[in-house]
């Protein structure tokens, strides 16, 4: 029962499982809720929905859902109305179930040709349609992360129809990729563990050599629990050609946070010049001189740049190139000098390796880093934090 | 068993469902939501309401999952051995048992809560789902599974500091409390200031909305930043004339100390009115 609920959430990329929808069944057989609709949902979104920045996802699903617009894909998902009655006559009250149906039925129609038309239109020979978002998830689907999780759509062809097809049979193992856990679990790479603190554990190998000098005695020696003592400094390129990859930076930066207890981040725009800021509300107020940071961290900290490097050459090699403010001096006299106060440092770039080569400004940048320009996926991720490791 | 809310705790008709949904089906629910909208407060109101034992684990950074199941206290052996007491011999006397087992223990149907999940180890939830699932557990030293009596009912809260696994997530009923509003708001302080004048408190509740909606703020003041707010407001025995005059931008609220917690935010908060007063 249900099922084409269930099925409707998933299509529109809410992360529900069997054992949920299970769990829902379940619940309502259980007589949590009873004929209320309003009930079913707050019902549903409990059990199914785990994370609050889907709310919005799932209330838009649930009023498609029912409201009568069903997906469909090809013709094998076409709408099995008895289904829906079914599930209808069993959960509804009988003015809702009036309600939907005068409403309902009615715009699924309107909706099903409406969709049919567009789809020959636009994707005509296509074999594949999804979702009855229609323009919506298709129209910006190329641009979505959704895409550039998987890896970027092949070159020159970055139409969403593509990226889905592709999603299908990646699903299985790319799926999850670069969820803010799987990042973090990369950045795990990046420890250098520290005894300091208050002892508070054991020190096993140290009671047992105590006590053997104690002549048998017990000596019991305790130590500070190890934890990860390194230290990061995060410049992010925001604006502009970022704009494209602003969920994969939030998730990068999000897991950063909850992974390095001693983190200092930075924004900047294409190049770093003699400022930067910390809030993107008050940038124009409130920056920091870059020199100040040169002084106030010391080169045991680790520099990791997240931009995309794709800017005018001018912003990189000449003064007054900067296309925000004059600058005194070129954008690569400031990564010189950020580069030799902290030797250790990488750009993470979160746009595909295949344009890389199409960009000067990448190759200029790469030059300056030492060819220490890594791409924002797990593989470049772990590549990254192993070139931190070692330099 | 229906949980309804309390005369001290209001709550909305979704949480009602959830909880009741979760008590109903047995699984843990997980509350999330902005600081000081009673995630911690709704454990102890349902436990109250259900007459129910209340177990609390509270999380550090430092906690580890098997110390809410058992603590094997191994030094203490040690020393006892050195010393010949005679309850060296039985293990058992050197287990120290934690909440959950406890709670597992209880003889009445009992309440866990355990707080702020994301503070500790981002493996630390994946630690406890054989437990959160079975209900159950095995404690090596002795060799014995120790299974609940009853399937007490979890209440976990959770800051967002860090994602929780899939796995975990998939476990829990979820829960969004969301910042009330000013009806619910009007509820919730009626509950807890019942002689409270009604003309202060919808003087009192403009200003508090209006300073929430102010941006740039660190720290938005909460309910119980409120409640404080008001009771300080009853001591010094403020009229709600002294609130109005916020309306025309002419003054600091009294006492606003209160709700702003952070010099940043009392200093925009005095800058702004101080432009409003230059607009003027």
């Amino acid at each position: 029962m249900l099922i084409d609920f269930f099925l409707h959430l998933k299509r529109r990329r809410l992360p529900v499982s069997t054992k949920e929808f299970l769990l829902l069944l379940k619940a309502l057989q259980a007589g949590v809720v009873r004929y209320s609709l309003d009930d079913f949902y707050f019902l549903a979104r409990s059990v199914l929905v785990k994370d609050e920045s889907l709310f919005d996802r799932y209330d838009r699903a649930f009023g498609e859902y029912f409201h009568g617009i069903m997906a469909a894909s090809g013709g094998e998902w076409a709408i099995p109305e008895d289904w829906l009655q079914h599930a209808m006559q069993r959960y509804f009250s009988p003015e809702e179930k009036a309600r939907i149906e005068k409403l309902g039925w009615d715009r699924l129609m309107e909706e099903l040709v409406k969709r049919l038309e567009e789809q020959k239109e636009r994707h005509a020979g296509g074999s594949k349609w999804i979702g009855t978002g229609g323009t919506s998830p298709f129209g910006h689907s190329g641009y979505h992360p959704e895409g550039i999780r998987i890896g970027g759509p092949p070159a020159g062809n970055r139409t969403a129809v593509k990226v889905w097809e592709k999603r299908e049979f990646r699903n299985l193992d790319d799926n999850i990729l670069l969820g803010t856990r799987n990042i973090q679990v990369a950045l795990r790479r990046l420890r250098h563990f520290a005894r300091t603190g208050a002892a508070e554990e054991l020190d096993l190998d140290g009671t047992i050599a105590g006590t053997a000098k104690n002549a048998g005695w017990l000596d019991l020696k305790m130590r500070p629990e190890r934890h990860n003592a390194i230290k990061v400094l995060l410049f992010l390129d925001v604006g502009g050609s970022m704009d494209d990859h602003v969920e994969l930076c939030e998730t990068l930066f999000s897991a950063c946070r909850s992974e390095f207890k001693h983190l200092e981040y930075f924004y900047f725009h294409n190049c770093v010049y003699e400022s930067v800021w910390q809030d993107n509300h008050r940038r124009f107020q409130e920056r920091i001189p870059t020199s100040e940071l040169l002084h106030k961290y010391g080169s045991d900290y680790k520099l990791i740049f997240v931009g995309d490097a794709s800017m005018s050459p001018y912003e990189i090699a000449l003064p007054g190139g900067s296309i925000e403010h004059m600058n005194e001096e070129p954008g690569a006299v400031w990564i010189e000098r950020l580069t030799a106060a902290w030797p250790r440092a990488v750009w993470l770039n979160p746009e595909d390796e295949h344009y890389w080569p199409y960009r000067p400004s990448n190759a200029m940048i790469r030059q300056l880093l030492g060819e220490r320009m890594f791409p924002l996926t797990l593989d470049g991720l772990e590549r990254a934090m192993s070139s931190l490791q070692t330099r | 068993m229906q949980f309804e809310g309390s005369s001290s705790y209001i709550v909305t008709r979704d949480l009602t469902l959830a909880v009741n949904a979760a008590a109903t089906l047995e699984r843990p629910l997980l509350v999330k939501g902005e600081p000081g909208t009673g995630k911690t407060l709704l454990a102890e109101e349902v436990a109250a309401a259900f007459g129910m034992p209340l177990f609390q684990w509270h999380i550090k950074s430092t906690t580890k999952a098997q110390q809410g199941l058992y603590e094997y206290d191994a030094v203490s052996r040690l020393r006892d051995s050195q010393l010949g007491e005679a309850k060296v011999a039985d293990i058992s006397n050197y287990i120290v048992k934690g909440v959950l087992w406890q709670a597992f223990e209880s003889e009445k149907p009992a309440v866990v809560l355990i707080d702020e999940i994301d503070k500790a180890d981002i493996e630390f939830p994946n630690d406890l789902l054989r437990e959160l699932d079975r209900m159950e557990f095995y404690v090596y030293e002795t060799r014995q599974t120790i299974r609940a009596r009853h399937r007490p009912l979890f209440f976990i809260t959770s800051n967002n500091e860090k994602e929780l696994p899939d796995a975990f997530l998939r476990r829990c009923f979820f829960h969004y409390i969301r910042f009330p509003d000013r009806e619910t708001m009007t509820q919730i302080v009626a509950a807890h200031l019942p002689g409270l004048k009604r003309e202060l408190l919808r003087e009192a509740l403009e200003v508090f909305f209006q300073i929430r909606d102010l941006p740039g703020l660190k720290k938005k003041p909460s309910t119980s930043e409120l409640l404080d707010w008001l009771k300080l407001l009853l001591a010094e025995d403020i009229p709600p004339e002294a609130l109005r005059a916020k309306d025309q931008k002419t003054a600091i609220p009294p006492l606003h100390g209160a709700l702003l917690k952070n010099e940043q935010d009392v200093h925009l908060f005095e800058r702004l009115v101080f432009m409003a007063r230059q607009g003027r």
